[in-house]
């Protein structure tokens, strides 16, 4: 399997990263490059092995449903590039 | 004043207990030799104020008898990790000016325990690297040259930074942490011991993530029983972190005179790459002698997937790192770039926002994650990963501990590698199969290459039994004697 430029343009826009039409090119020869390396997995019999889900052998560990923290706007509020009146703010969505 | 940062952390508490020097004195050593060290380049924010009112703190509390057990020693932080109310970035651009309003689990429990914290060490952006040249904020240099040559080396990576800092005595220790080999990998390059402990055995609450099913904190030291001591006070299960282990923290520091008499240590066959050079292999040779002399018995053992390590973690480590990183939006945090829409804003943001390797890894991830392909390569990556760590598992029914080289060559020049990912991918050849496994695992300087540059062994163990790769390393550390050490070439 092997990626071209419009694989590209179209993985670009899924990670949404804005990636200029001249890069287009390079960038699927790189891709495909680390892609043609890790094909070699295709050596492995996997027949019947269960896909690794947890690294550590333990199970997941339940708590209450209940509020464990809040009442932090401030701290939420403490980075964004834009904010007004204790909301962010993002370029208008709907005409 | 007398230069104090040539203690080891265990010298610097006995130092501090019988009144040597204060905490103080001990912070403005390191910060003075911070202030000319600039040509490395290992701290992207030095923190002196703070520092300094941390070390008054400690004096008080030593004072008053209440020092914890990391009371008053200046350290370093991987700049990965979140502390309240300092700039935090790991190294990217694209995290510009977010100051976190809380702190990571992990440096809590540092500063718990009364370290003092110099500051935010560099690193690879977002840990993605293995030379710490992927940084936004410039290369971390490495503080050793080759014999009669003054190129710039790479400190390894992700966290060269903290490398660099303790090879070159900025701090006593420092924090890092390892998804692939970015603790073990930079502390072979830089003559230092780095110790990437058992996943789950440090939270990962407020270190800022990579990839979620690999990634661990540990400590980076110039002595294995710093490392002990200083994986103690990082370490214990968090409920704020679901994959953190809730078992008891064991006493590290206990284990490293333990000796490894009658231990049963396995030397695996596919631990040999093409090229390797002739003086890693006699190292590692020399590494199984040192422990057979120690008592230990050597049994030859296969991890017959070995090979298959490197390709299942670029495509796993990706893949978690393309989800991981989708939160950088431009809204809640860091930059912002204008766009003519909402996505666009996003696109724009990320474009600018992320570097050359950070944008690669996450194609790649969202690529084996897109419909069609997740089979193909993800769920694939998975099985085999599976059958890597069954590799581990069928090995330590005979073995107590692996040895290994910890990274098939010594430092190489910046940007020797830097144009061909594969090539930097293979400096984590051998590190990358444990932390897949998410074993335990250490690196001792063990000697120099014929350039006069330190080489690494890496010791790897059990789930959770630290305790072993500790007293491993630390019979590798007491016959190799490694003592060498860099010109201070970059005093200013």
């Amino acid at each position: 399997m092997s990626v071209d430029k419009a694989t590209v343009a179209k993985i670009a826009h899924l990670a949404r990263i804005a990636v200029p039409e001249d890069q287009l090119e390079p960038l699927a020869a790189e891709l495909n490059n680390i892609l043609d390396w890790v094909e070699q997995l295709g050596e492995v019999d996997t027949e019947g092995v269960a896909p690794m889900t947890s690294v550590a052998d333990m199970t997941l560990p339940l708590r209450k449903d209940a509020v464990t923290d809040g009442d932090r706007r401030d701290d939420v509020l403490a980075n964004p590039p834009e904010q007004e009146m204790g909301f962010y703010v993002v370029p208008k969505v709907i005409e | 004043m007398a230069d104090l940062t040539e203690y080891s952390l265990r010298e610097a508490i006995e130092g501090l207990e019988n009144k040597a020097f204060s905490s103080k004195e001990l912070t403005e050593s390191h910060l003075d030799a911070m202030a000319k060290a600039g040509a490395l380049n290992a701290y992207i924010t030095e923190m002196p104020e703070q520092a300094l009112a941390e070390a008054d703190a400690s004096d008080a509390r030593r004072a008053a008898g209440n020092a914890g057990p990391m009371d008053g020693l200046p350290i370093a932080i991987k700049d990965l990790f979140c502390t309240k109310g300092v700039l935090a970035t790991a190294a990217s651009h694209i995290l510009d000016g977010f100051h976190p309003p809380y702190e990571s689990t992990v440096t809590g429990n540092l500063r718990r325990d009364g370290a003092v914290f110099l500051g935010k060490t560099n690193l690879d952006e977002f840990a993605m690297g293995s030379s710490n040249e992927t940084s936004f904020y410039g290369p971390v240099v490495n503080p050793w040259r080759r014999d009669g040559d003054v190129t710039p080396l790479v400190p390894g990576g992700s966290s060269g930074g903290s490398a660099a800092a303790v090879a070159a005595h900025l701090a006593l220790a420092a924090t890092g942490t390892d998804t692939g080999g970015s603790i073990r990998q930079p502390a072979a390059f830089s003559g230092i011991v780095g110790l990437k402990p058992t996943y789950g055995r440090c939270s990962r609450w407020g270190i800022i993530a990579f990839a979620s099913s690999l990634d661990q904190a540990g400590p980076m030291t110039r002595t294995v029983e710093d490392a002990a001591l200083m994986l103690g006070s990082m370490s214990g299960h968090d409920p704020k972190d679901s994959t953190s282990a809730d078992m008891p923290v064991p006493d590290f520091a206990a284990a490293v005179d333990q000796g490894v008499k009658g231990l049963k240590i396995g030397i695996p066959k596919e631990y040999r790459i093409d090229g390797m050079p002739e003086e890693v292999e006699k190292l590692w040779q020399k590494g199984i002698q040192w422990l057979k002399d120690a008592g230990a018995e050597i049994i030859d053992v296969s991890l017959p997937q070995t090979k298959y390590a490197l390709p299942t973690y670029y495509i796993v480590a990706p893949a978690e790192a393309s989800s991981n990183l989708a939160r950088y939006d431009g809204v809640r945090y860091g930059l912002r770039e204008e766009g003519e829409s909402l996505i666009d804003m996003y696109e724009q943001t990320r474009s600018a926002g992320f570097g050359t390797e950070v944008r690669r890894r996450i194609l790649i991830g969202t690529y084996v994650l897109s419909a069609g392909y997740y089979d193909a390569y993800y769920l694939k990556a998975q099985k085999v990963r599976t059958l890597i760590a069954q590799d581990f598992t069928a090995c330590f029914g005979q073995v107590d501990a692996i040895l290994t080289p910890t990274a098939p060559f010594p430092a190489f020049g910046q940007g020797e590698k830097s144009n061909d990912p594969i090539a930097m991918y293979l400096n984590d050849v051998f590190t990358v199969p444990a932390s897949l496994a998410g074993l335990p695992g250490i690196s001792v300087p063990a000697g120099l290459s014929s350039d006069g540059l330190p080489l690494g062994l890496q010791v790897l163990g059990k789930p959770f039994d630290e305790e072993t790769v500790i007293r491993t390393g630390r019979a590798l550390e007491l016959a190799a004697d490694f003592s060498a050490r860099p010109d201070k070439w970059w005093r200013e």
